[in-house]
């Protein structure tokens, strides 16, 4: 399917190297593999054994009640939280302990649930900074500017622009976060992930608060960012309309503990899902 | 048939003209990625060639329609040129039609071909392709999102180009003999009226028609190739067709596009335009932008603002119009000139305008005096698809707030005995298309249009006025005009009255209902300390009332000023009960009164206001947001208005 060979344990790609999805989208074998994760803060543990793989290119949900653990995952996939058990492989490989910023380098960028922008800063600024990753010149290059670092950041301020123009935020590029309306913030917070080009991008809760138009736009631009880019996405939401529209495969987590895994349609009629979710006594 | 050498009888000619005349002069620009890119003619001439092969190569034959949709980029200009090049029609529609208008249009103009902006558009017209057994082929511009869709009749606008290069040694014969079969009479584009009522229909307008009226109107404001326009009304729309295609190509001045529609602002104010068009709405939004903006300034900046606003408002027309104006006067303008009108012009973009335009709607006085004071040369025009737009125009130094100028040179106007206005100019459309019923009923064989408004020549000024659809005209009972929507308006121009409607077609005087602005006058009341519950109690309070009778009689004043519209003066009123809504049907969805129905429903309160009462008690059925229907009851005041004798003595007879 895909022509970059990835080396991995025939273990960890049971189901051969992927598939075509209905809608002609190509789904590539595994990129990142969580093997019976489990964390513990104190006496809680957040997430208990939970194993799941996410493929390459596909937009993989993370759903469940509030306090399932859907974040806490998300944390030890960006490298914010240590796992007490468990390993992660990424691209065949199993990767040691690392901090975020290792993570975001790996090419995995992530948005958050509360919009943690800069919010003095302007549009434009705030997806830059999403490329400081990217960036070579030192602090010196810097200092003089002209040369290596004005080139630099020529280059960068197109790619910055580009992301501006897919994702249609041209009128506000100048405008400080902090005056924007929630739906936009939202909006802006991907655009920075994206400024990273991140191969994996994590999107915690992208609609949280959003009105049924925001929400359209934004599903928009998730499926045209996994389309265009072939940016591998793994998301959390609470609107099952939208996981069940947008996403190849879901992950139901509830209690710290996965409870369900596979396509949405046969996720949404498991009777374990549906009783976590309605809150039905277990026998 | 008149020869023109050399032949610049098409728009693809003139482009070709302005290649060879200004190669390295800007044509298009269109801001992308926080860039403005810019396209020379003669690169223009490029690409549209490119096109031009690109569409010989997909087989679109000579008369074919291509339909052209999206918000206004270079790159449909190309394809309507590229299209005429070819020897097809464009069709440009209106972006944000939704897919069943959109499919009516597509549908009647059997097009075979379409040039969609985005992914957007491209799923509107999937969406009703199977009604469009004719639509053959589409073209897209932006790929975005589009990857992954059916290709075998879907192509990418740079693939078509692509393919048009590479091909354009096989083609080149081909599209110089269709170009040589190209003149005066061939179909320049077709241009579907919005249509207020009934279906839309296609209005044909040939290379003669739009040629010529761009060169009236060039000759009437002198353009130059060094004008600078902004380019973001509707591309369906006549008078965007006659500035960025028509106007541009003849004097090769430079067309510009904005980044997407939200950016307007910003990017009219990187460029600053020389030459600008805007409905009314346009300029009254940019005016409250300011005001509200002001209200945040410091204290000394307010009184800056204010005090050489004040200033303008004197001087400023009369500076602008050339007459006399004292020195002191003068001087203290182009003070205020440095400290405030020319900060403000620049903050709207409107610092480099030498001519600006609006029309369509009725402006209120004051906005546009607004502009006209800070030295913008803002002008109103009566125009129609039609007649590629220009009726008459306002020239400089004769510009009043309700009138529309005078017949450009080449412009023949008539009033009928109903008073509505005819006109013929070499403008005029050559047909509806595929509708001969309709052509014949708009235009007579020697060539004269029925615009379908009533409107008279003002004595005073000899300059058209508009006053009416003339079918909603009619008379008094002593013979004389009665113009509902002049008069109307008139009253909507105060920021309390929100509608007004006025009956008199047949009665021996004129009456009113008004709905009163919730917002202005809710603004009003609090600040004056009237402590009100609901919309109906405001609406009902005395002091509102007297606020109203001071406004209809001020209309009143402004009408005995004009002999034909004196005796329709407005002489009893009432404030009514609630907002004409459109879920009530009352108003059409784009919030103009539909005066039958509202006559039918109200028709207790018209006898009201014709019986001498001075209280009425009435019911009315509403419709709420969530389709119930529930029962206003209410008791309402009459008010008797004041009236004036006509200004001059003789009255018109009937």
């Amino acid at each position: 399917m895909t022509s970059e060979a990835i080396t991995h344990g025939g273990a960890m790609n049971p189901e051969g190297d992927g598939w075509v999805t209905p809608d002609g989208r190509h789904i590539g074998p595994v990129v990142l593999e969580v093997k019976n994760i489990t964390l513990r803060f104190g006496g809680v543990t957040a997430i208990k054994d939970i194993s799941f793989d996410i493929r390459e290119g596909e937009i993989r949900a993370i759903i469940g009640p509030n306090g399932a653990g859907k974040s806490s995952m998300l944390n030890v996939i960006s490298g914010f939280y240590h796992p007490q058990e468990g390993e992660i492989w990424f691209r065949g490989q199993k990767r040691p302990p690392m901090k975020p910023f290792q993570v975001a380098r790996q090419g995995i960028a992530r948005t958050f649930q509360n919009i943690a922008l800069f919010k003095g800063m302007s549009v434009l600024d705030n997806i830059m900074t999403g490329r400081i990753t990217l960036m070579r010149s030192n602090m010196v290059d810097e200092a003089i500017w002209w040369g290596r670092a004005e080139r630099e950041e020529l280059a960068h301020r197109e790619a910055v622009e580009k992301i501006i123009d897919f994702l249609e935020i041209q009128h506000i590029r100048r405008t400080p976060v902090s005056r924007l309306p929630y739906g936009l913030q939202k909006r802006v917070e991907l655009a920075r992930a994206l400024a990273a080009e991140p191969k994996l991008l994590l999107l915690d809760e992208p609609m949280a608060g959003m009105n049924v138009e925001e929400k359209e736009d934004m599903s928009r631009f998730i499926l045209d960012v996994n389309d265009e880019f072939g940016t591998t996405i793994v998301l959390i939401e609470h609107d099952m309309g939208v996981v069940m529209d947008l996403s190849d495969r879901v992950v139901v987590m509830d209690y710290g503990k996965k409870i369900g895994d596979g396509p949405p349609d046969e996720v949404r009629n498991d009777p374990q899902v549906i009783a976590a979710y309605l809150g039905v006594s277990h026998e | 048939m008149e020869v023109i050498e050399p032949r610049l009888d098409t728009i693809p000619r003139l482009v070709m003209r302005n290649a060879e005349r200004f190669p390295d002069r800007p044509a298009y620009r269109e801001k992308e990625f926080g860039i403005w890119q810019e396209w020379t003619w003669k690169e223009a001439l490029e690409e549209i060639t490119a096109l031009a092969n690109g569409y010989l190569a997909l087989g679109l034959e000579e008369g074919d329609r291509v339909a052209v949709v999206g918000r206004n980029r270079p790159y449909l200009y190309w394809a309507m040129i590229a299209a005429q090049m070819v020897g097809a029609i464009p069709v440009p529609l209106y972006q944000d039609a939704v897919g069943e208008e959109m499919a009516y249009v597509l549908e009647h103009s059997e097009a075979r071909f379409l040039v969609a902006g985005d992914q957007e558009q491209v799923d509107k017209v999937l969406e009703v392709q199977d009604r469009l057994p004719a639509l053959e082929r589409m073209i897209y511009v932006d790929p975005r999102g589009l990857r992954k869709y059916d290709h075998s009749r879907l192509h990418a606008y740079k693939d078509v180009q692509a393919e048009g290069r590479a091909a354009h040694e096989r083609f080149e014969s081909e599209l110089a003999e269709r170009m040589a079969r190209q003149d005066y009479d061939t179909t320049c584009v077709i241009l579907y009226t919005s249509g207020t009522t009934g279906r839309p229909k296609g209005v044909v307008l040939s290379n003669r028609n739009i040629i010529e009226a761009t060169k009236l109107s060039v000759a009437f404001d002198n353009l130059t190739e060094r004008e600078e326009i902004l380019a973001y009304l509707p591309l369906a729309w006549v008078g965007d067709f006659i500035f960025s295609m028509g106007q541009a190509t003849w004097t090769g001045f430079c067309v510009n596009c904005p980044e997407n529609a939200s950016t307007m602002q910003t990017d009219m104010r990187e460029i600053g335009p020389s030459y600008f068009f805007a409905p009314p709405r346009v300029f009254e939004n940019m005016l409250t932008n300011v005001m509200i903006r002001m209200e945040d300034a410091s204290a000394l900046k307010r009184r800056m603002f204010n005090y050489f606003l004040e200033h303008a408002r004197k001087v400023g027309s009369r500076i602008l119009d050339g007459r006399p104006v004292s020195a002191i006067d003068r001087l203290k303008y182009a003070l205020g000139n440095i400290l405030v009108y020319g900060p403000l012009k620049d903050a709207l973009g409107l610092g480099r305008i030498r001519v600006a335009y609006t029309a369509g709607e009725a402006i209120g006085p004051e906005i546009f005096e607004f502009y006209r004071s800070l030295g913008i040369n803002l002008k109103q025009l009566y125009g129609q698809t039609e007649a590629s737009v220009y009726i008459t125009i306002q020239p400089d130094g004769e510009v009043y707030p309700d009138t529309v100028g005078v017949p450009p040179e080449g412009v023949e106007i008539r009033i009928d005995e109903k008073g509505e206005v005819h006109y013929r100019s070499p403008g005029v459309f050559v047909e509806y298309f595929k509708n001969p019923e309709a052509t014949a009923s708009t235009k007579d064989a020697e060539g004269w249009v029925a615009s379908g408004d009533a409107g008279f020549f003002d004595n005073a000024t000899g300059h058209l006025k508009i006053i009416d659809r003339a079918k909603d005209v009619g008379k008094m009972a002593d013979g004389s005009l009665f113009a509902p929507k002049y008069i109307e308006n008139k009253l909507k121009f105060y920021p309390s009255i929100l509608e007004a409607v006025v009956f008199g077609n047949g009665r021996e005087y004129a009456t009113a209902f008004i709905n009163i602005d919730l917002s202005a006058v809710g603004n009003w009341a609090e600040r004056n300390n009237i402590a009100y519950t609901s919309y109906q109690e405001l609406a009902a309070h005395p002091e509102v009332y007297a606020m109203i009778e001071k406004h209809i009689e001020e209309v009143n004043r402004s009408l005995a000023e004009d002999e034909k519209l004196s005796s329709s003066q407005i002489r009893r009123f009432l404030v009514l009960h609630k907002e004409l809504d459109a879920d009530d049907g009352e108003l059409t969805r784009t919030r103009k009164v539909r005066r039958r129905i509202v006559e039918q429903k109200y028709a207790d309160l018209i006898e009201a206001l014709y019986g001498g009462k001075e209280r009425v008690s009435t019911e009315t059925e509403v419709t709420y947001e969530d389709g119930r229907k529930g029962v206003i009851r209410a008791t309402l005041e009459i008010r008797d208005v004041r009236t004036f004798p006509p200004a001059k003595s003789t009255k018109e007879a009937a």
